[in-house]
Order: C-alpha cells, then sequence, then structure tokens
C-alpha cells in the first residue's frame, strides 16, 4: 500500500520503506481493523540509518490505555522486522486530530459497523456542535445519539432510528 | 537574591503549579471512577468512567511533568500513590464525595467549565510542555463539558425531584468555586511569568458558560462565598483522606508492587 510521509527531514532510504510497511502491519488493539498509519498516529520515521530508527507516535486521548499497547506492539513488530534499537518517541504537539485518520481508514471503519468522523474538525461547529452521522448499516441519516460516550473515549454511542441498528460513532476531536 | 535562588524560586513556582493541575485532573478522575458498575444507566457508566480516563490521562502526563521539574527521580506513579493529603495540591471542589448523580454531575459542570477556559489560556502558556499538554486536554475537556451541561439542564428543568436534588448539590458545592478564581503567590508567580492566565482573569468566561447552562436548567445561581477554601495550599476537607485511602491502598500496603 502506500503510505504518505509525513517526515521530509531525510531523504528517502530502502530502509525507511520497510519500517513504513513494518507500521502498516501493526493493529489499533481496540479497532482491529485500522492499522495505525490509518488511525494517523504515526508522526515521523527518522534517523539516520535502519540501526537509528526514531518512530513518533502521537496519543489519541490522553488516557487511552492503548497507548502503551501500540508502543509495544511498534518495538515488538520493528525488532521481529530487523529494525533493532528503535526508539519510540511521543509527540503531544500538534495534538491528534480524528481528521488524520486516512480516506482508507474511514472506509474501513464504516465497513466494520463504526460511524466515521464528521470530517474537517477546523470547523469548530463540526467539534462543539452535533454532527451529522449516517447509519454504518443502512446509511440513513436518521440516527440519534443516545451517549456521548462509547465503548471507548473515542466513541459515542449512536441509534438508527431507521433500521434500529445501535452502532459506535467515531467522535471528531 | 542571587540568579540562582531565583531559578530555583521559579522552578518550585512551576513545580507547585504543575501540580495544583495534575491533582484537580487525578482526584476528580478518581472520584469520578468510584461510579464505575453504579451509575443509573449503562451509558452513563461509560461516559463517566470515560471521562474519569480522560482525567486519569491528562494527570499522568502532568505528573510526568512534575517529577521532571521536581529532578528527584520521582515518577507519575510515586506522586500519585505515595504522597499524603497535605501534599495534594488540587482544588478543594474536585475532592467533594460524589452524593447523587445529580450532584457528581454538578460538581463536573463546575470544574469542567473552568478546565475549559483554564487549558485554552495555557494553550499560549510560555510554558511549551504545559501549552502542548493544555492543547491535547482541552479537546477532551469539551467533551466533558458537554456531557456535564446536558445532564444538569435535563435534571434541572426535569421533575420536581430531580430539580430539587441539583439545585441543592449546586447550593452546596458553589462555596468550593472561590479557589478557582482565587490567586495566591504560586498563581501570581506563574501569572508573572507568562506560564498561566490570572486566576481571576478566567471568571467572567466560566460565569458566562455556567449562567447559560443554569438559565437553561431553570437553576438559580447561588451568592458568592467569602469563604477560601485552599485545597490547592494543601488544606483540605476531610474527604480527600478517605478518597487516598483507597486509591493509594495497594502500593502502601505493597510497596513497589506491579503486575
Amino acid at each position: 500500500m502506500s503510505v504518505a510521509t509525513p517526515d521530509l527531514d531525510s531523504p528517502h532510504a530502502a530502509w525507511q520503506s520497510t519500517v513504513w510497511a513494518l507500521l502498516a502491519t501493526v493493529k489499533d488493539p481496540e479497532i482491529p481493523i485500522l492499522n495505525i498509519i490509518e488511525l494517523g498516529i504515526v508522526r515521523y520515521v527518522r534517523g539516520a540509518s535502519c540501526d537509528a530508527v526514531r518512530v513518533g507516535l502521537t496519543p489519541t486521548y490522553s488516557g487511552c490505555p492503548a497507548t502503551d499497547v501500540i508502543r509495544r506492539s511498534v518495538e515488538q513488530t520493528l525488532a521481529r522486522g530487523g529494525i533493532a534499537q528503535a526508539v519510540i518517541e511521543t509527540v503531544l504537539a500538534p495534538p491528534w486530530t480524528s481528521d488524520w485518520i486516512t480516506p482508507t481508514g474511514r472506509v474501513k471503519l464504516t465497513a466494520y459497523g463504526i460511524a466515521p468522523p464528521a470530517e474537517a474538525v477546523a470547523n469548530p461547529k463540526r467539534l462543539f456542535g452535533a454532527a451529522v452521522v449516517a447509519c454504518p448499516r443502512c446509511t440513513s441519516l436518521a440516527t440519534r445519539q443516545v451517549s456521548e460516550f462509547g465503548s471507548t473515549p473515542c466513541k459515542a454511542h449512536y441509534l438508527c432510528t431507521a433500521c434500529l441498528e445501535p452502532f459506535d460513532y467515531f467522535k471528531c476531536i | 537574591m542571587s540568579a540562582s535562588n531565583d531559578a530555583s524560586a521559579g522552578k518550585d513556582m512551576l513545580l507547585h503549579y504543575v501540580l495544583r493541575l495534575a491533582d484537580t485532573s487525578l482526584i476528580l478522575g478518581q472520584r469520578l471512577s468510584e461510579w464505575v458498575g453504579h451509575a443509573p444507566a449503562l451509558e452513563e457508566d461509560l461516559g463517566l468512567a470515560n471521562i474519569s480516563l480522560d482525567l486519569i490521562g491528562q494527570a499522568r502526563l502532568l505528573l510526568s511533568y512534575a517529577g521532571e521539574i521536581e529532578g528527584r527521580g520521582r515518577s507519575e506513579d510515586e506522586l500519585a500513590f505515595l504522597r499524603d493529603a497535605p501534599e495534594f495540591l488540587n482544588l478543594t471542589l474536585v475532592e467533594q464525595p460524589n452524593g447523587d448523580f445529580g450532584r457528581s454531575l454538578v460538581r463536573q459542570l463546575l470544574a469542567s467549565a473552568f478546565q475549559l477556559e483554564l487549558y485554552t489560556a495555557l494553550q499560549s502558556s510560555a510554558d511549551t510542555r504545559l501549552a502542548q499538554i493544555a492543547a491535547k486536554a482541552l479537546k477532551e475537556t469539551a467533551y466533558h463539558f458537554r456531557y456535564s451541561a446536558g445532564w444538569v439542564v435535563r435534571l434541572g428543568d426535569g421533575t420536581a425531584e430531580s430539580r430539587a436534588r441539583v439545585q441543592s448539590a449546586l447550593n452546596e458545592l458553589w462555596p468550593f468555586t472561590v479557589e478557582l478564581f482565587a490567586s495566591d503567590s504560586v498563581d501570581e508567580a506563574v501569572a508573572a511569568a507568562g506560564v498561566a492566565p490570572r486566576a481571576a482573569d478566567l471568571k467572567a468566561a466560566w460565569s458566562a458558560r455556567i449562567d447559560a447552562v443554569l438559565a437553561e436548567a431553570t437553576l438559580t445561581r447561588p451568592a458568592d462565598s467569602v469563604y477560601p477554601w485552599h485545597g490547592k495550599g494543601g488544606i483540605h476537607t476531610e474527604h480527600l483522606g478517605f478518597l487516598l485511602a483507597e486509591m493509594q491502598f495497594l502500593q502502601r500496603a505493597y510497596p513497589g508492587c506491579s503486575w
């Protein structure tokens, strides 16, 4: 798969492609349909050589319990792939936004039964006002929010009033 | 005073201030976690647990930073589990007991509205790390405010029983809000250094937010109290000790235990 490399600091090297390909195999433990690149939490892959790789990861939510699991998973995956001694760096700023979920990630979320976030958090109405959420099963817009918080902090609990399916909505943040 | 004394005093003030932010999030998060398995409906159980998780996550970022400022090698866990009540610098409001669901949501509303204004201002802090943590926490806090405001409106503008209960909770908790906007030497020092906003400067925006919610909830805003609670100075109500006894039990009974 092709991945956008947000890091333009160093010239592209073969080992970088290897690292990105390995990162694409690391799943979000709570939404295993997405890998961490599709989730938009990989901020950069840097380093002078494959022996001195630094990977920048950003947490989705301050208290997200998946953060530590993902970090360990990245270390193990890189080590198994021959990238030893990779340093995982936590990047806090700018804070993660649901806008960084990739288009592929959004399609996968819908197929998995989770409504993807309304786009463009940059528009404050989307962040603070009510979003229009389509049912991931029947695509009806006749949905209502049951609770601001769903099975994890990043999701809200919705109900489709057309097909009556309860579903998770990935919140804008 | 020599330059190194100045730097040391500045470091001490910053440490105190960061611990205030950290402890306020940690203690409020711990209080909300007491609701797990006890909320009136599954959705609200999840909601309160998720807010608790956000707050404890914010506390972890802030406590780790406090440990670095202090420079004595104390980790976030040591700061959370091995300090005694007088060393905790949280706002007195957040250590108040949960009471009923309405009372917990009133406390959350008052605290979240405050954190919303505080984190908004802290985004432009002269302290880069604090500005980064605030930018992250602000997005989460916007949801906490919306959730608690929604419930206070529903309960206030609800039945005679629910309205009486949240009005009574508001009356009981209101005196603790004085401390939010009262400055002491730590607040003055960090404000002068451009690290944090002046506490009093946040009051107008906070009041406007709260007034709008109370109006929709048909609740009456109590008169401001004059009693200066001072949890952020380490002087707490008796409730904090009981909370810490539960939160810290494992590390106190089995020091260094991990799993």
